[in-house]
């Protein structure tokens, strides 16, 4: 095992706007939410759920009576938030609470604009702080205040907006979802990808079964054990096998068609997905001699990126024997 | 139905931090290793594969795709794979051999919770209409929780701070432990609020581990383990996830789970509580008697790593099994926000 660096490691930031439809009954809530209304649901034990839940909590009967409650209520527990998290409804320390809305049998979940946790207290009245617009989302409820302080701030902006028909009520609603992560590379992955920026192209050998694999691997999905010496790959190779990508789409950066092929190193058992470029698309074929185009050196960095695809060589074919237990 | 026994468990180091990649293969492979070298069994003699972890932790689609080159999935394996803790992994695996259709079963759990900002990723698991968009994180709805209880004088602070210390003076024994030691109640009472009303010791730390458990029909077992760690039952009910609607101050899935089980003489009982009130909560549900040893590997409050800490407990009750200091166990596992999925195992030598 060559001495280990630590592993390549670089944020990972993900996210996405979650676009759900609403039905009949989170549907008419939150058509009243946007009418600046709250409406809950009767359970089959006469209890008024807020929010709605579509079905009975005890027995999964579908509800359907609507029962309009009060925009003001008490505290049932609290919690208090003093660094308060991305997305959460206050960027300033705040409660979260239990609310039970005048005409409600359950509680709802919200923040409660405070200041500090001396203000709160199980009981308290508190008031509904609808957002400065509505749209159609729980966050409409920009958060609860108490029940006598005044609105002085400015909410923030409403979540986006499903299209929808003028005067049509919320079928969908949409809620953005983003993530923060530190994402690590495996050891074996960092050498792979710390070779590639001097241009080298490193596998590994599982140490039972002999097998090289390239990009290596945390654990030869064979044997189950690190893949460990390392082995040096020349950047020729085969297309074991291939597709032409007629069809375009969000952020291709190449013009239809092109070959998205499957490429053999000589010496290594696995193959990894690369462009073939070089030739017409249909001139490709399954056993066909390849060699990688280079970016220029001042390019290059950790990252397979350096290749810029594999052109053919002009050697003749692979026979299909020699790569078939590869496909 | 053949009976099913817990024949081997091993367990990564309980840490803050792992260096590793979050598809666990570098905290997998050596416990593995470990299980396999326990029991002499070897990946080939596996009937069946199952796992717990979660894509949100790791912030990938079908993570738990690469974990499985930990296990040598080639030629093809026989596998399954839950969005939960992997103690759900193991009620599958344990069908699996009742059903006769296998008579081996090897279940793992990992979870890289670092990667990530865990309390805020743990929001994804509410109602995603009126829960999620608000991001309430895992500590706050806790502490809204353990309010409950506060108020109504089913517990105080200084309970929940003598549930902390029990658990990190036993947690010395377990080397696998992420936090242990002795620490006097009225110092920790002295500690600022992380979340009105819990403090930090209320609260289990974010942990990276992986454990990985062997199961076999009670047959194949008395081959792999002088005391297998029979599977008498295994129960697990679900609460609302509306948490208005719920009375968050009990956990009435486990109780009911409870009354299906035969629990007369449980000398020790393994809780899944990731949060000190949590565990008064369960030992109320459960009506355990006093004698019943709690936790006594230190439980979640001293590593609590991400869908496998419920397994690591079924692990810990059987061990305790194996190793003949204990006739019949109790373990618990949980599962989603506020103790809302709950599994209970017995286990038994016999």
């Amino acid at each position: 095992m060559p001495v280990s660096e630590a592993p390549l490691s670089a944020p990972l930031n993900v996210g996405f706007d979650y676009t759900r439809s609403t039905g009949p009954v989170l549907g008419r809530f939150v058509e009243a939410l946007r009418e600046r209304r709250i409406e809950g649901v009767r359970g089959s034990d006469g209890r008024v759920h807020v929010p709605p839940p579509e079905y009975d909590p005890a027995t999964a009967e579908p509800l359907t009576e609507f029962v309009p409650v009060a925009a003001e209520g008490e505290v049932v527990s609290w919690s208090w938030c003093a660094a308060p998290l991305d997305g959460q409804p206050l960027s300033r320390p705040f409660a979260w609470v239990l609310v039970k809305l005048d005409g409600a049998d359950t509680s709802l979940l919200h923040a409660l604009d405070a200041g500090s946790p001396e203000n709160v207290h199980t009981g308290q009245r508190v008031r509904v702080r609808w957002a400065d617009e509505t749209v159609g989302h729980i966050r409409d409820i920009a958060y609860f205040l108490p029940v006598d302080a005044a609105d002085t701030t400015p909410t923030e902006d409403p979540p986006p907006v499903a299209k929808r028909e003028e005067g049509a009520p919320v079928s969908v609603i949409i809620t953005p979802v983003h993530l923060r992560y530190q994402h690590s590379a495996s050891p074996e992955e960092s050498r792979y990808l710390r070779g590639l920026a001097e241009g080298r192209l490193l596998g590994q050998r599982c140490p039972a079964c002999g097998k090289v694999y390239i990009p290596p691997r945390g654990a030869c999905p064979v044997d189950g054990v690190p893949t460990t010496d390392e082995v040096e790959l020349p950047d020729t190779g085969i297309v074991t096998t291939f597709c032409i990508v007629n069809v375009p789409f969000l952020g291709q950066r190449l013009k239809p068609p092109y070959v998205a092929a499957y490429i053999l190193l000589d010496g290594a058992d696995i193959a990894f997905l690369h462009l073939v470029l070089g030739c017409a698309a249909e001139e490709v074929r399954m056993g066909m001699r390849v060699r990688a185009a280079w970016k220029p050196r001042e390019e290059w960095w950790t990252s397979l990126e350096n290749i810029s695809h594999f052109e053919p060589t002009g050697e003749p074919d692979a026979a299909y024997e020699t790569f078939a237990h590869h496909l | 139905m053949p009976e099913v026994a817990v024949a081997g468990f091993a367990q990564a180091p309980n840490v803050r931090e792992t260096a590793g990649t979050t598809n666990g293969v570098e905290m997998l492979v050596p416990i593995l290793a470990e299980v396999f070298a326990a029991t002499g069994l070897s990946k080939q003699d596996i009937g069946f594969w199952c796992s717990g972890s979660s894509d949100y932790l790791a912030g990938r689609a079908f993570s738990f795709i690469a974990a499985v080159d930990a296990i040598g999935a080639f030629p093809p394996i026989h596998e399954s794979h839950v969005e939960m803790d992997a103690a759900w992994a193991l009620y599958e695996a344990w069908l699996k051999i009742r059903t006769g259709e296998v008579d081996t079963a090897l279940v793992y759990g990992f979870g890289k919770a670092s990667a990530g900002q865990l309390r805020r990723v743990l929001a994804l698991q509410l109602d995603p209409y009126v829960l999620a968009p608000l991001w309430p994180d895992s500590l706050s709805l806790a502490g809204l929780q353990a309010r409950l209880g506060l108020e109504a004088g089913l517990w105080s602070e200084k309970d929940l701070a003598e549930v902390a210390a029990r658990a990190r003076a036993d947690a010395t024994d377990n080397p696998a432990a992420q936090l242990s030691g002795r620490v006097d109640v009225a110092e920790l009472l002295d500690t600022p609020y992380v979340a009105d009303p819990l403090r930090t010791h209320d609260i289990a730390p974010v942990t990276d581990g992986a454990a990985v458990l062997v199961l076999a029909s009670a047959e194949r077992a008395r081959d792999l383990v002088d005391r297998p760690a029979i599977l008498t039952g295994v129960e697990h009910r679900v609460d609302s996830p509306v948490l208005g609607a719920r009375d968050l101050t009990r956990s009435p899935s486990t109780e009911a789970a409870a009354r299906a089980l035969d629990l007369d003489g449980v000398e020790l009982a393994e809780l899944h509580a990731p949060f000190t009130h949590q565990e008064l909560i369960l030992r109320r549900a459960l009506g355990l008697n006093g004698d019943v040893r709690i936790s006594p590997s230190g439980g979640a409050l001293t590593g609590n790593p991400m869908f496998s800490a419920g397994l690591a407990r079924i692990g810990e009750a059987a061990a305790r099994i194996h190793r003949g200091e204990a006739g019949k166990t109790l373990a618990h596992a949980t599962s989603g926000p506020v103790l809302q999925q709950n599994l209970l195992a017995v286990l038994e030598a016999r």
